[in-house]
């Protein structure tokens, strides 16, 4: 007997009308999150003063490139844009290395000391000093106005090595102990058997670690309280939206909205948006495998 | 006393070692010099742990005992173990402030409709788009829904300060279909921001909160479904029993985390869109301690503040895994 796919089955009325719908549902959905972005861009693209008359929903009416212009040549941009990149690269792969190299000792089960070292780990998922006495912390360990803070305390994460512990722990035994008898020690084995092999979740964890880091807008709001030049574009942008916030009063945008030579506030904020916004949405589609995978091992765990 | 019981365990296990063999001689091995032994063969697995837990003292440990400041009269430009005690004055000072109502109806209201109607939603995203025949529509679909994950709150605070303004795009569609007869200052009016707080934050997790799911869905047992269709059960049954009751695990996981959350608020997401206008409905406890603490430099009372959000947090937790435990056999730990 042949085997019967899917499609040669004859659809039921019920069926076609729920797979129709199901699939506008999902065409909504996907207009719904991209439709936000599209605006962004096309608004970033049109003439500051027309978009001040509003009604830019599809296409620029009248294209110009003047709002990336004047961002690129805004010297405070440049810089917060260049702290954020910085801070991206340096804090992501101290992130992952520190992290993954904490996690692989653990994920031994006759690791002396196991238990207790998950323990004390486990309790600062769930309990933590907070906002104050961390900041104080900050404070006594010079890190306050120093571009160390977006990096050290974010250098270890205790989740992410529950993720890397669940993959380790797939590695089969029989790889270490080959290497082992090759004379290897557990440093080497890490770093030449266990590293190369584990590219899925490395790379999972950097993009967590990453978009946390390109994102963050309160590490330069709360830590850097004398040093503007050390925020990052996100931090930047926050300024503006904020501004925009004190003006709700009006409630219209146009309230906000301060002429600045050939573009207006709103239309740099746009173009800077844009450029905060695009690398992610260029990364993502592609590390796409690896990090439902991740979520998937963080998730599913015993 | 110990130590003559270690000494008395190792010649025993020396002598009856021998005798009985390796097993009795591994059970008799005095403890302390076996995990000494034992830690030093793993040297350089524990040189790699000790970093970390040296990071965890530091960085999480450390505040956990900076905590105390919640209770003395704590100045920022002296050492911490000259203020003075003054025991529970700011938890008092918390409960009786004008405030206080306000900041837990909001923290509460904006976490239970997160939870009755925000949780559900990406449990039904994933039900639906696993039904979702061709498998590249999928897919695409899928990667879309991802978007606003990645998007951080301060551009999508940019975009919604625009468009929720009285000529931004929202009101342009409401008045033009007809739903609005006058634009409305969305963020502007106290009594909109608990609905704007759960449908954006729906809308930037909806896809990613349903990854989870859908990776539970795919563990499901294909012969199982196909048993199911020639017993002649239709689409909706096969979900509601089979697909829903093989999650159940899942969804267990993610709701006593959900619920150990209560009294966490999105903090990025309402500080952003809180203003002066709103904040009768907008203030909660995260936004409160860092307006109390960071603006007015109130340290001992915010900290005292936070203490009791994580308290409450941590019960809850316990509260909600025993249950969970007790009703569906399943616990976080």
């Amino acid at each position: 007997m042949s085997k019967i796919t899917p499609s040669k089955i004859k659809r039921s009325k019920g069926t076609i009308l729920f797979d129709t719908l199901n699939t506008l549902f999902m065409l909504i959905i996907c207009f719904l999150c991209l439709y936000p972005i599209w605006y962004v861009l096309v608004n970033s693209f049109n003439d500051a003063k027309d978009a001040m008359i509003g009604g830019i929903y599809w296409w620029p009416r009248v294209f110009s490139l003047e709002n990336y212009k004047t961002v690129f040549e805004d010297s405070s941009v440049l810089r917060a844009f260049k702290i954020t990149v910085g801070k991206t690269i340096l804090g992501t792969s101290l992130n992952v290395f520190f992290t993954a190299m904490v996690a692989y000792p653990l994920s031994k089960q006759n690791l002396a000391g196991r238990k207790f070292y998950m323990a004390m780990g486990t309790i600062t998922m769930f309990f933590s000093g907070g906002l104050i006495p961390t900041f104080l912390l900050f404070k006594n360990l010079n890190l306050l106005n120093n571009f160390l803070v977006y990096i050290i305390p974010a250098a270890f994460n205790f989740f992410n090595l529950l993720i890397f512990i669940n993959f380790f722990r797939e590695i089969p035994a029989s790889l270490e102990e080959s290497a082992k008898i090759d004379g290897a020690n557990d440093w080497r084995i890490f770093i030449k058997v266990i590293l190369p092999l584990s590219k899925p979740v490395l790379a999972t964890i950097a993009l967590f670690a990453g978009v946390g880091q390109w994102n963050d807008y309160f590490g330069g709001l709360m830590y850097m309280t004398n040093r503007v030049d050390l925020e990052p574009i996100q931090t930047y942008l926050y300024r503006m939206v904020a501004q925009v916030q004190s003006s709700q009063v009006a409630g219209s945008i146009s309230a906000s909205n301060i002429t600045a030579g050939d573009t207006t506030s709103t239309s740099i904020k746009l173009a800077a948006m844009v450029i905060t916004t695009l690398p992610i949405c260029c990364v993502y589609p592609f590390l796409q495998k690896y990090f439902v995978k991740g979520m998937m091992v963080g998730a599913v765990k015993e | 006393m110990r130590r003559k019981d270690a000494t008395y365990n190792f010649f025993h296990s020396q002598f009856c070692g021998m005798e009985w063999g390796v097993t009795m001689e591994r059970k008799e091995r005095p403890e302390k010099q076996y995990a000494l032994k034992k830690w030093w063969n793993q040297k350089y697995l524990q040189f790699m742990v000790i970093p970390g837990i040296i990071w965890m003292l530091l960085f999480n440990y450390v505040p956990m005992g900076g905590i105390i400041i919640a209770f003395k009269k704590f100045k920022i430009t002296r050492p911490i173990a000259d203020a003075p005690w003054v025991g529970l004055q700011y938890f008092k000072e918390f409960f009786q402030d004008s405030n206080f109502a306000d900041i837990m109806i909001n923290t509460l209201g904006i976490s239970m409709l997160k939870l009755f109607i925000g949780f559900p939603l990406p449990i039904i995203f994933a039900l639906l788009i696993n039904e979702i025949r061709g498998t590249r529509f999928k897919k695409i679909s899928q990667t879309i829904s991802y978007l606003p994950h990645f998007l951080s709150w301060v551009v999508l605070g940019g975009i919604l300060t625009t468009w929720l303004a009285k000529d931004g795009v929202i009101n342009d569609f409401f008045v033009a279909v007809g739903l609005l007869k006058e634009p409305v200052s969305f963020l502007g009016q106290p009594k909109y921001f608990w609905g704007l707080a759960l449908i954006t934050d729906t809308w930037k997790e909806l896809g990613w909160s349903a990854i989870i799911y859908l990776a539970a869905i795919s563990g499901v047992d294909q012969q199982i479904y196909e048993a199911a269709t020639v017993d002649g059960a239709n689409k909706l049954q096969k979900i509601l029993f089979i697909t829903l009751p093989s999650i159940t695990g899942t969804i267990a996981l993610m709701l006593i985390l959900q619920i150990s959350g209560l009294l966490n608020s999105n903090f990025d997401q309402i500080l952003i869109l809180k203003n002066q206008i709103n904040v009768s409905r907008s203030q909660v406890i995260d936004t409160y301690v860092y307006q109390v603490g960071m603006t007015m430099g109130k340290y001992s009372y915010a900290t005292a503040v936070g203490l009791f959000k994580a308290v409450i947090a941590l019960m809850l937790l316990l509260i909600a895994n025993k249950s969970s435990k007790k009703l569906l056999g399943r616990s976080l730990y």
